[in-house]
């Protein structure tokens, strides 16, 4: 569970580290892609076209999102992106129940071997969430630190005016950062959808609102923070069901997010200073 | 009035109430994603207190108040932050507020708390018209142009001598209190609250209503919270199309007009161009 939330939060911090904007669209995004998972199920059975169309469609909605909430948007009030992203959440959150209803779908098993390690076990796909996890944020790390398009994202988190004057394509970068990040989601949707094997229209609002948990904690804009962040809250979350009950989960999360938010806002790995990450 | 008009009303009157509980507090620049918190104590606090006997008229304002006094005291800490970092705080007070009442037997936890206590649409109607009148005066007061001004430039405001912080304070333990209020018909009007109504979905609402309305003027929520209870009920829209019309709605409002529907600009126009003609 650590895993998936860690790359929803790898996707928020994305966006938030490089634009300052948190985009509250990314948890619809992993619940399509997941449910586009179920739907090509459904249809044809093949796992590989099913990941392969739930990207695209992740990519796609990204490119949707980035039009009204980024390229539309200059110089408007800081909040208005905000507020339709999660006008976006709701749009896809809602759609889906209109078309898929409000049942618990369940997809079948990908495959019935489980390993075992001291003594735990833990399914194939639960294993393969926590690889692609921490391999995604080396791949992210990397790309960030070496690569031109890695080079023009943190000049434009620094700021986006003299990036522009450098003649660095600020909407282009910004674009790419986009799909990026939607990508990261739709990944998550996926392992979601292959880990547990259930999918739900408002099944977003549930992890994808931990995963805006795991960012803060592991400080805004900060990659390898998002991904720490994600297991600390998976693992916050085991442990507050032992000790106090699986009822008062949400109160150990959310107040710990809160506690964190006005005591150190900038998470436990983010910059001292942080009015706006770093990536 | 036919029972469907009277229905719809009470409905309007009740999602402007807990529009206004938001436009408070973004009046004087904070993003509040957590006003279903603040509903849920309402509508908990005053089906608590009538259910043990106390009368409407006391459980009711009882209900706003507590809501006041919970978010002035959490206002310490979450004012201490800026911008994003308090959306969010918002945010985790609202789920946690949640969580709370669910986890709580005495409001019957996930199973939800049923309100003996009925109230009528005419009355609800009252009350919505009347914080309606008390937003607008209040507005109209020093106060009200102090938050403005703190929304448009904090950094102004506070080296005119403005009292920023206390005035943020105020204005988030007042769109709290409204909140309450609006927690508290709602709970006396549908005579059943579940803690799970009071989720996420019921802030993001409240936030659209203001947002597609406009945060600039008094009237903007009135407008806002009124144009999305009446627009799906012309166009019979269905519950869940409802809420995929509502979102489109926002969406492409934002793009063409992110600062919403009424402004002052809009206002002064349309009253000026009447005093002229």
């Amino acid at each position: 569970m650590g895993s998936i939330y860690a790359m929803i939060a790898v996707a928020l911090t994305l966006s938030i580290g490089v634009i300052n904007f948190l985009n509250f669209s990314i948890p619809g995004v992993f619940m399509v892609s997941a449910f586009v998972v179920w739907i090509v199920m459904q249809l044809t059975g093949s796992w590989l076209f099913a990941f392969l169309l739930a990207l695209l469609v992740g990519g796609c909605l990204a490119l949707l999102v980035e039009r009204f909430t980024w390229s539309w948007l200059n110089n408007v009030d800081p909040f208005v992106p905000l507020v339709s992203s999660m006008a976006f959440l709701m749009l896809f959150e809602n759609w889906a129940l209109t078309m898929w209803g409000s049942d618990l779908k369940t997809l079948p098993s990908i495959s019935a071997a489980d390993v075992r390690i001291a003594g735990t076990v833990i399914s194939l796909p639960q294993l393969a969430a926590l690889l692609i996890s921490i391999s995604l944020a080396v791949a992210l790390r990397f790309v960030l630190t070496q690569t031109p398009v890695g080079r023009a994202l943190r000049t434009i988190s620094e700021d986006k005016e003299v990036a522009s004057i450098l003649g660095i394509n600020v909407n282009r970068t910004v674009r790419i950062l986009f799909v990026v990040s939607a990508l990261c989601a739709a990944l998550a949707g996926i392992l979601f959808s292959v880990s547990y094997r259930q999918v739900h229209p408002f099944m977003g609002e549930i992890i994808g609102l931990r995963g805006i948990s795991a960012m803060v904690i592991g400080g805004m804009g900060n990659v390898w923070g998002a991904i720490i962040g994600g297991i600390l809250i998976g693992l916050g979350e085991v442990a507050a069901i032992n000790v106090f009950g699986a009822d008062f989960v949400d109160i150990v999360i959310y107040g710990t997010l809160l506690l964190i938010l006005t005591v150190k806002p900038e998470g436990l790995f983010g910059a001292p200073v942080s009015g706006r990450g770093r990536v | 009035m036919s029972g469907y008009a009277g229905a719809l009303l009470t409905l309007l009157a009740i999602n402007v109430v807990f529009a206004y509980g938001t436009f408070l507090p973004m009046s004087a620049g904070q993003l509040n994603l957590g006003a279903a918190g603040f509903i849920a104590v309402g509508a908990y606090i005053s089906a608590f207190l009538s259910n043990s006997g106390v009368p409407l008229y006391i459980s009711i304002p009882c209900a706003a108040v507590f809501a006041g006094c919970l978010a002035l005291i959490v206002s310490i800490p979450v004012l201490r932050t800026r911008g994003i970092y308090l959306a969010l705080a918002t945010f985790a007070l609202g789920q946690v507020v949640q969580a709370t009442f669910l986890n709580i037997p005495m409001f019957g936890g996930a199973a939800g708390y049923p309100v003996v206590e009925h109230i009528n649409s005419f009355a609800i109607v009252c009350t919505a018209a009347l914080v309606v009148a008390v937003s607008a005066l209040i507005f109209a007061t020093r106060f009200g142009i102090s938050v403005v001004a703190i929304h448009d430039d904090e950094r102004v405001a506070d080296l005119m001598g403005l009292n920023t912080r206390a005035f943020q304070a105020a204005a988030f333990s007042l769109g709290a209190a409204v909140a309450g209020i609006g927690g508290a018909l709602y709970a006396h009007h549908y005579s059943f609250i579940e803690a799970q109504q009071f989720g996420f979905g019921l802030s993001i609402t409240a936030v659209l209503y203001v947002i597609f309305g406009g945060t600039q003027t008094i009237v903007g929520p009135l407008v806002g919270a009124a144009a999305f209870t009446l627009l799906p009920e012309i166009a019979r829209a269905s519950q869940e199309w409802r809420y995929v019309l509502f979102a489109s709605v926002i969406i492409c409002m934002m793009a063409v007009r992110p600062q919403g529907l009424v402004t002052r600009a809009s206002l002064r126009r349309l009253f000026e161009g009447r005093a002229r003609g």
